[in-house]
Parts: C-alpha cells; structure tokens; sequence
C-alpha cells in the first residue's frame, strides 16, 4: 500500500500482517526446497525435516488469521483495505496446502526410500516440474509484495506448463508399470508426488489470482485468459 | 461526471445546482437522482456541502437571506425551487430530522400530533392511532406508552431524537430528510434507528447525511460521496465501499484522505 493511512496505527498493523504473510511464505518454500532436495537424492533427513517445519506452519496459518480478525474487528476495512485482508486470509489458507503437499512429497519420498528401488524410477524427470512449481510460488509471493498484476498474469500462463509436465509425467509412469509390475507400489508413491507438484504450481495460481482481486477489485477465479487480460489492461 | 446508479423511479432529480452562500460557492453544478423508497446517503468531510444539498431539498436555506440556488430540484418532476406551493406544505411532503434532537417544549403526545394537526383534521381516536403508529414506527412505544403526557424534554437524548423521527414521520412525508440523526446517540439508540431508517424506505424515500461511513454502508442502498461542493461519485452502496471507481473516493472510505 504506497499511500499512508491516517491511522499510522492502522498502517503498521497492515505492514505487520503482509510481513507475517512473506515470512510464512519463505518457510513453505524452504519446505519445497527441502522435499525435491529429499526427492532427487534420496535423502531421509531431508524429508524428515520437512515434516518438522510443518508445525510452525501451522502456526503462523493461525497467527496470520488472528491477526486478520483483530484488524476487521477494531478497523472495518473497506474497499482496497478489505480486499488486501481478504487475499491475505486467502493466501494464507493457500500456503498452508502448499506446506501439507511439501509434506506429502517428502512422506512418499520415505515410502520409495523403504521399498528399497528408488533409483530404477524416473522421479529425477519430476526435478523440472518440481523447479518449475517452486519457481512459480516464489514468483507468487514476490508479486504479492509488490501486488504486480502483470507478473500475476505472467503466473497464471506459466501454470500450464506445469500442467502439461504432470499430464507428460504420468504417461511415461504408466509404461514403466507396464514393463515392471515390481515397480508398481513404489511408481504409485511418484504419482502422488508429481500429483503434489502440480497443486503447488495451482496453489501459486490461485495467489496471483488474488493479487488481481486486490488491485483491480475484480474477482478472476474461474475466468478465462481473455476476461482476466482485459480486466488487468 | 458521476454515474448516477441505475434507478428503478426517480423521486428527487437534481439539476445542475449550483448554491451560493453570499460570494461562496458552495454547491458546483450538481446532478442526480435520487431512487423512490430507497435510502441514500451522503458522506464527505465536513464543509463538502452534503448538508446543504439536504437543506435545499425542503427549501430550508430560504431562512437565510444571503443564501441562493441555481438550477432545479424536481421532486417527481416538479421544480420546487421555482414551485408557488406554500412551503410548509413543501415540508410536509419532505420532512426533516436535524442532528440535534429537538422535542417542542410540551408533551410526547402533542409532540406528535402538534404537527398532524396543521394538515389533518383528525378525530381523537384516530389521533390516538397516528401516534402510536409513529410511535411504534420509531420503536420508540414500548418505552413511553405510560407516559405520553409527560414532558419530550423528559426522555433521553437517544429517546428524544426518535421522537423527532416519530414526528417526523407523523405526517406521513413522501421524503424524510435525516441530518445526523445518530452523531448523539449511544451505540443502541444508533442502532435502532438505524433499523428504523431500512423499515421507513416501505413507505418513504430517506436522504441521509452522516459523518459515520459505516452507518452509511450499514443502512443505505446508495452511497454518494461530496468533496468541496462537488458530487464526487455516486453508486449502489455495496459497490461504493468495496470497489469506488475514483480514486478520490477509495481514499477517503479507507481513512487515507488527509
């Protein structure tokens, strides 16, 4: 928010929330760094360190949300304010899913792990969705800072490829199934980590949809790419 | 200039107005129109002219000699400013609340029926009836019903400001123009006029003006928003305080306006 409220009051609550917001952010990217870390080595200490920042996650999903409820209550936001809260409490909600599918990944990580026939699985292939999906968060919250809508836009295209990497993904695991029953249980434990991956890149789409809501005061969820570029022009 | 909201019937249509007190130019070129049986509001700092505009809807500026105004008010399309009609019967149609409550020194009985009298030649029982019509109306019976003969001056500041609604409304206005009804009121006699002011669009078209943004978004269907004697923006409340169009007005609904 460039202009100052009256309430300098008001200001530094804002200010403190959307900080809560970037910081609660940093720890679920961190939580997906450290799960494709665990993911393309292997690597059972990394996977149970995801599991432990899950607390603190949590934590500040309730924090953030406290916060928000003290700031309606005591100041009755309106227009652009009460949109802002609004995303926030919705970004909030978002990242906290994005710290369970970290969670999930590093859980069928230990799965593969304890099958004992990791390295015959193609999951190394899943690193470029994977980067793709946390590249993607880290553009989210980045644009969320500076509530850029065209970087928003930007975030909303890129999702796709995401998609389309999953929908590649699962093709492939499919015929190394095929060739190897062996390999079923372990290749079921990838899926539902390229599944985790893909809501992620969703989970980023859904907070540059947000971001528009904020600026523009229009609510893009569910629109097509035409509508959501004529409300940005 | 300022969209005028899509309105079902027009009851008061203002016209290029122009007001003037003395060399000051207080209303500049103002136009639109106000919905029938819908509440409006009117915010904006103090000195932006929203009280005035309320003033000139029932004519109440001609008390002043030096005051003038440019343009028209068509009340279901008739100009009332160039209109022969006594004005008290022009303020009979479009009534008025100040911020002030001001009971008549006499009783909460006559308080009412002081002003039906003056158009309506009533029986006592139908008296009886028109009061505590208003009376109920105000949600002001249940606390006096025991007492009608007693002073006005004897309720509560909160008491007494419904009773000038009561009056208000006594006559059955067309319009009821409310100037700051709740600024003395404590949060309960607020909120009952408040709901009040949704029940009496049935039957009336009520302008208010108020300081307290929130009363507006609370109460109103249509939010206009002045600054410096302009109609700055004017929309369907909900929009206005969730989605302004001007800029001008998102800071001044958000606390930036400095």
């Amino acid at each position: 928010m460039p202009e100052k409220h009256l309430s300098t009051q008001f200001d530094a609550e804002l200010t403190h929330v959307s900080s809560q917001v970037m910081e609660m952010g940093g720890l679920v990217e961190s939580q997906i760094r450290q799960a494709i870390y665990s993911l393309s080595q292997f690597n059972m200490d990394a996977a149970a360190q995801v599991s432990a920042k899950e607390v603190r996650v949590n934590a500040m999903e309730l924090e953030i949300d406290h916060a928000l409820s003290s700031i309606i209550a005591r100041r009755q936001p309106t227009a652009r304010d009460l949109r802002l809260l609004m995303a926030i409490s919705k970004t909030t909600a978002n990242l906290e899913r994005v710290g369970d599918e970290a969670e999930k990944i590093a859980r069928m990580v230990r799965s593969i792990i304890q099958s004992g026939a990791p390295r015959s699985l193609p999951s190394m292939e899943l690193r470029v969705a994977a980067d793709l999906a946390s590249g993607l968060l880290n553009k989210a919250l980045d644009a969320f800072a500076r509530l850029d809508v065209t970087a928003a836009v930007a975030i909303l295209k890129e999702d796709d490829l995401i998609d389309l990497e999953f929908d590649g993904f699962v093709r492939k695991l499919v015929t190394y199934m095929m060739e190897d029953p062996r390999t079923i249980s372990p290749s079921l434990d990838l899926l539902f980590v390229a599944k985790a991956i893909e809501r992620i890149g969703d989970h980023a789409k859904n907070i540059a949809e947000f971001i528009i809501y904020v600026v523009k005061g229009e609510d893009v969820r569910h629109s097509s790419m035409e509508k959501i570029e004529a409300v940005v022009r | 200039m300022p969209a005028t909201p899509v309105v079902e019937k027009t009851k008061i249509a203002v016209k290029d107005l122009n007001f003037f007190y003395g060399k000051f130019h207080a209303l500049k070129g103002i136009n639109m129109e106000i919905p029938e049986n819908k509440v409006t509001a009117f915010i904006g700092p103090s000195g932006c002219g929203k009280s005035t505009l309320l003033r000139i809807f029932n004519r109440m500026f001609e008390l002043y000699p030096e005051q003038r105004a440019e343009g028209q008010i068509l009340l279901d399309g008739e100009n009332l400013l160039t209109s022969k009609e006594d004005v008290a019967l022009l303020r009979a149609k479009v009534g008025m609340v100040f911020q002030k409550p001001t009971p008549f020194p006499m009783s909460i009985y006559d308080n009412i029926a002081f002003g039906v009298k003056l158009f309506e030649k009533l029986n006592t029982t139908d008296m009886e009836e028109r009061v505590e019509w208003a009376l109920r109306k105000s949600a002001l019976w249940g606390e006096v019903k025991d007492k009608l003969h007693q002073s006005g001056s004897s309720l509560s500041g909160g008491q007494q400001q419904r009773l000038c609604i009561a009056r208000g409304i006594a006559i059955k206005p067309e319009v009821l123009l409310l100037d700051e009804p709740c600024s003395a009121l404590d949060p309960i006699s607020t909120a009952k006029v408040e709901e009040l002011i949704v029940e009496l669009k049935d039957d009336n078209t009520v302008v208010i003006v108020t300081h307290n943004m929130q009363q507006a978004a609370r109460c109103s269907d249509y939010t206009a928003y002045m600054y410096l004697g302009d109609l700055m923006e004017f929309g369907a409340t909900e929009q206005m305080f969730f989605k302004p169009t001007r800029k001008e007005t998102e800071d001044y609904i958000t606390g930036r306006f400095g």
